[in-house]
């Protein structure tokens, strides 16, 4: 069950060996989190967390191979994660892949992975976990979507666009499950130093991990749907959507 | 699976929704048809009342939700016994315009008179006369069970332990039908109330030491945001019935007169919390400041004293949308220390608090689960918004634990499930009749599954993984 402060007992992560959810994970096993699904690509990254994860209390750490862009594998998974955990308290998307922007080298094939990576399996998938959690009488879906969603720029546009069509997805879907006992929360990073960014110049505002995962466990504990990290970027982008596309274009670099 | 339609439960602290099939059954035999034949597909099932309880108590998660208000009558009062029969889904409110012109008042009464005679069995609830007349359980004559294995009458002499696990079992032994209370003949419907003000904690308690037997009712209302020297400074009221003999002269001819007053509601939920420090501390101030120092001797209407909350319908909505929890514990005479540390952390954490109500408790009732033990209680009210709440809230529970003490489950929204084995130390005792009452894991409300009170199958699979 999750409790009144919002804190979970059981989690499955997509994405598990992700710095962020990492993060979350870190901050969640001293409260009240007991079990947990981590799936991912790599195994052995998630072993790896899973031991750390056991390190700071978590009782029972189930890792799971799944590549969320393999649709036909996503409702097998959630069925199994169920059958792992009993009841589902948190689903944190936590999966996602930069790629390249760089027109040049963007084949065809380049793009739909990214978008089935970063839009098309994580929205199938929250919605067949989404659909057991109306069915559980509750239930929290945490999705990580970015500030580069929020208005797409020229040095990333294809893994912006892929997030701006989860975010609303995820955003549609919260209003869809008013009622249910299932909420969402969409969360929007600027730029965070993990591994994702590893080697990059960091962009206005920049965070860490742990800050967005703190950021993330206050959002369980107030019910938040959108969380901004840093919270002044909402207001940064509030601005900077209306910017006209010239200055945009200079800008977005 | 069952398909239809749910609703969204929480509790009185508006903290954890989660959404449930509900049925209302008219009468009892609606209700053993539903429980014997009916609950097909729902999974598990949980008794509601008036859904006072603070947190997750009165929900079930994708199962069924059985509200209790249409058993609501009145069916026998003994006045030889000075005993009353009545159905479990009668609110005490609706007792009281029965019984009170009658000549009889409640044994126990909780805060709140908006709570179901089942409710507060299942609490086994307590009132400001703990320390001289025990919990609810110690008044119930019989009670009628209807659980998943079966109809079955009990009580103190009849089916001790089925009775006794029932008596603050939260519900999860069956649900209560009827029972039969006793009720405390009255002379007027008056009590005579005295008033004083306790400068810090230390003077506090031992004003409420000092020959507890004098007053029937006592409690005190604590300042949660003072602190240093003021820390626990607190207004006593404590009251006795009013005999005829204390009544001005024009009221002798009509001692008892009794209507519940009227009820205003909050129009709305306001989008935040009303309720923050800056607002509870200066509320608290005057209040303080507004009390008397000592008076002596006032007559009060039961409604005032005894339910001053309860005219406002629901209030629980200005604490705004992420709701509010009620901490309440109890701890041994002997751990002042721990009560002290208690309020210490929470004033210096700024933990928004209206009057915290601290009283004490005489000797523990017989429920295995039932809460009230021998020492002293304190209970406050707190806005889960506040940012580090539920870090404070962990450490005073180990403070709690650590001095013998318990937490409150008709409360708790939040507490840690490890925890429970020490607070509840006959806990084992108590699953082993509620195993026998339902063997298969029907009764299972969201604070059960949370706390594991009942059988926890789902959580323990072994780790597995596919490398
Ligand atoms: C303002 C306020 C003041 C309060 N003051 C006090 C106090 O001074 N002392 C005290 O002890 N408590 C106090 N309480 C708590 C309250 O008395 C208990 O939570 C009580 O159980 C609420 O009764 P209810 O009918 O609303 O039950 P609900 O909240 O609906 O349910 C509470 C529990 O009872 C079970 N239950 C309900 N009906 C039945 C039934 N027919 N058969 C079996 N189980 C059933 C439920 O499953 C659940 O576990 C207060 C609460 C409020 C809101
Ligand atoms: N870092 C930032 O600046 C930033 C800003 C805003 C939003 N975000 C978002 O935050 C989330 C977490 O990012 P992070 O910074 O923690 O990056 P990260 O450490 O690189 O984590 C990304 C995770 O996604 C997993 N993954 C990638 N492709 C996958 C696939 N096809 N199937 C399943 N898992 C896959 C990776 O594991 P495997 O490779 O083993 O599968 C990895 O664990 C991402 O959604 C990211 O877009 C990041």
């Amino acid at each position: 069950m999750i409790d009144g402060t919002g804190m979970p007992e059981t989690a499955v992560v997509i994405g598990g060996s992700s710095d962020i959810a990492a993060a979350v994970l870190k901050l969640l096993a001293p409260r009240r989190l007991r079990s947990v699904v981590l799936a991912g690509r790599s195994l052995e990254n998630l072993v790896q967390v899973g031991n750390d994860l056991r390190g700071v209390g978590l009782q029972s750490v189930h890792c799971r191979h799944l590549d969320v862009a393999a649709t036909a594998s996503l409702a097998p998974f959630t069925a199994e994660a169920v059958g792992i955990l009993g009841q589902v308290d948190l689903v944190l998307v936590a999966a996602g892949q930069l790629g390249t922007s760089v027109l040049e080298d963007l084949g065809a094939e380049d793009v739909s992975s990214l978008v089935a990576t970063n839009f098309a399996g994580p929205a199938a998938l929250v919605t067949e976990f989404a659909k057991y959690m109306v069915h559980q009488g509750y239930g929290r879906v945490v999705v990580l979507s970015s500030v580069a969603g929020v208005r797409t720029r020229k040095a990333n546009f294809v893994y912006g666009s892929t997030k701006a069509g989860l975010d609303g997805f995820a955003t549609g879907l919260s209003d869809a499950l008013a009622g249910t006992g299932v909420t969402v929360n969409v969360v929007r990073p600027g730029f965070v130093s993990t591994k994702m960014t590893a080697g990059m110049k960091p962009a206005v505002f920049p965070v860490d991990a742990q800050a967005v995962a703190r950021a993330i466990v206050r959002g369980l504990e107030t019910g938040q749907q959108v969380t901004w990290v840093p919270p002044k970027l909402r207001y940064l982008f509030a601005v900077l959507r209306l910017l006209p596309s010239p200055l945009w274009r200079r800008l977005g670099g | 699976m069952n398909s239809g339609p749910r609703r969204l439960f929480a509790g009185w602290g508006r903290a954890t929704w989660t959404s449930a099939h509900v049925a209302a059954p008219a009468n009892q035999a609606e209700l053993e048809h539903l429980v014997f034949e009916g609950l097909e597909g729902f999974g598990r099932f949980v008794p509601r009342g008036l859904g006072r309880a603070y947190g997750d108590a009165a929900q079930c998660a994708g199962g069924l939700v059985i509200d209790c208000r249409g058993l609501r009558s009145v069916i026998d009062v003994d006045h030889e016994r000075a005993e009353v029969r009545a159905s479990a889904g009668i609110s005490f409110d609706e007792l009281l315009e029965f019984i009170v012109p009658q000549g009889y008042f409640l044994p126990v009464t909780p805060g709140t008179r908006f709570v179901t005679l089942g409710g507060a069995i299942a609490s086994d609830v307590h009132g400001k006369n703990h320390h001289v007349d025990g919990s609810l359980g110690a008044h119930l004559k019989r009670l009628c069970l209807v659980t998943p294995t079966g109809v079955l009458e009990c009580g103190p002499q009849v089916r001790r332990e089925e009775f006794e696990a029932t008596c603050g079992g939260m519900g999860m032994t069956g649900v209560v039908v009827e029972a039969t209370l006793r009720l405390l003949p009255i002379e007027s419907s008056w009590v005579v109330v005295d008033t004083e003000r306790a400068s810090d904690l230390d003077a506090c308690l031992s004003l409420l030491s000092a020959d507890p037997a004098k007053y029937r009712y006592s409690v005190a209302w604590v300042d949660g945001l003072a602190q240093g020297k003021r820390l626990g400074r607190s207004v006593l009221t404590r009251a006795n019935h009013a005999s005829v003999a204390e009544l001005p002269e024009r009221w002798q001819r009509q001692p008892i007169s009794y209507r519940a007053p009227r009820v205003v509601k909050v129009p709305f939920s306001p989008p935040f919390s009303f309720l923050n420090p800056a607002t509870v501390s200066a509320f608290n101030e005057m209040w303080f400041r507004k009390a008397p120092r000592k008076r002596e001797r006032r007559l009060e209407q039961f409604a005032s004293f005894f339910y001053p909350l309860d005219g406002v319908g629901n209030w629980n909505l200005l604490y705004g949308p992420r709701g509010f929890t009620q901490y309440q514990f109890v701890v041994p005479f002997g751990a002042e220390q721990a009560l002290e540390k208690v309020l210490e952390k929470l004033s210096t954490g700024r933990v928004a608090s209206f009057l915290a109500v601290l009283k004490s408790f005489g000797p523990a009732g017989t429920g295995p689960l039932s809460f009230p033990t021998e020492g002293w209680t304190l209970a406050l009210d707190i806005p889960l918004a506040t940012p580090g709440l539920p870090q404070l809230l962990d450490e005073l529970d180990l403070l709690v634990a650590g001095a013998g003490g318990r937490i409150y489950f008709s409360k708790d929204a939040r507490m840690r499930p490890e925890l429970v084995q020490a607070m509840y130390p006959r806990l084992a005792e108590w699953q082993a009749v509620q195993g026998r009452l339902d063997p298969t894991g029907l009764l299972v409300s969201d604070l059960a599954l949370r706390l594991g009170l009942t059988r926890r199958e789902s959580l323990r699979h072994p780790e597995t993984s596919d490398k």
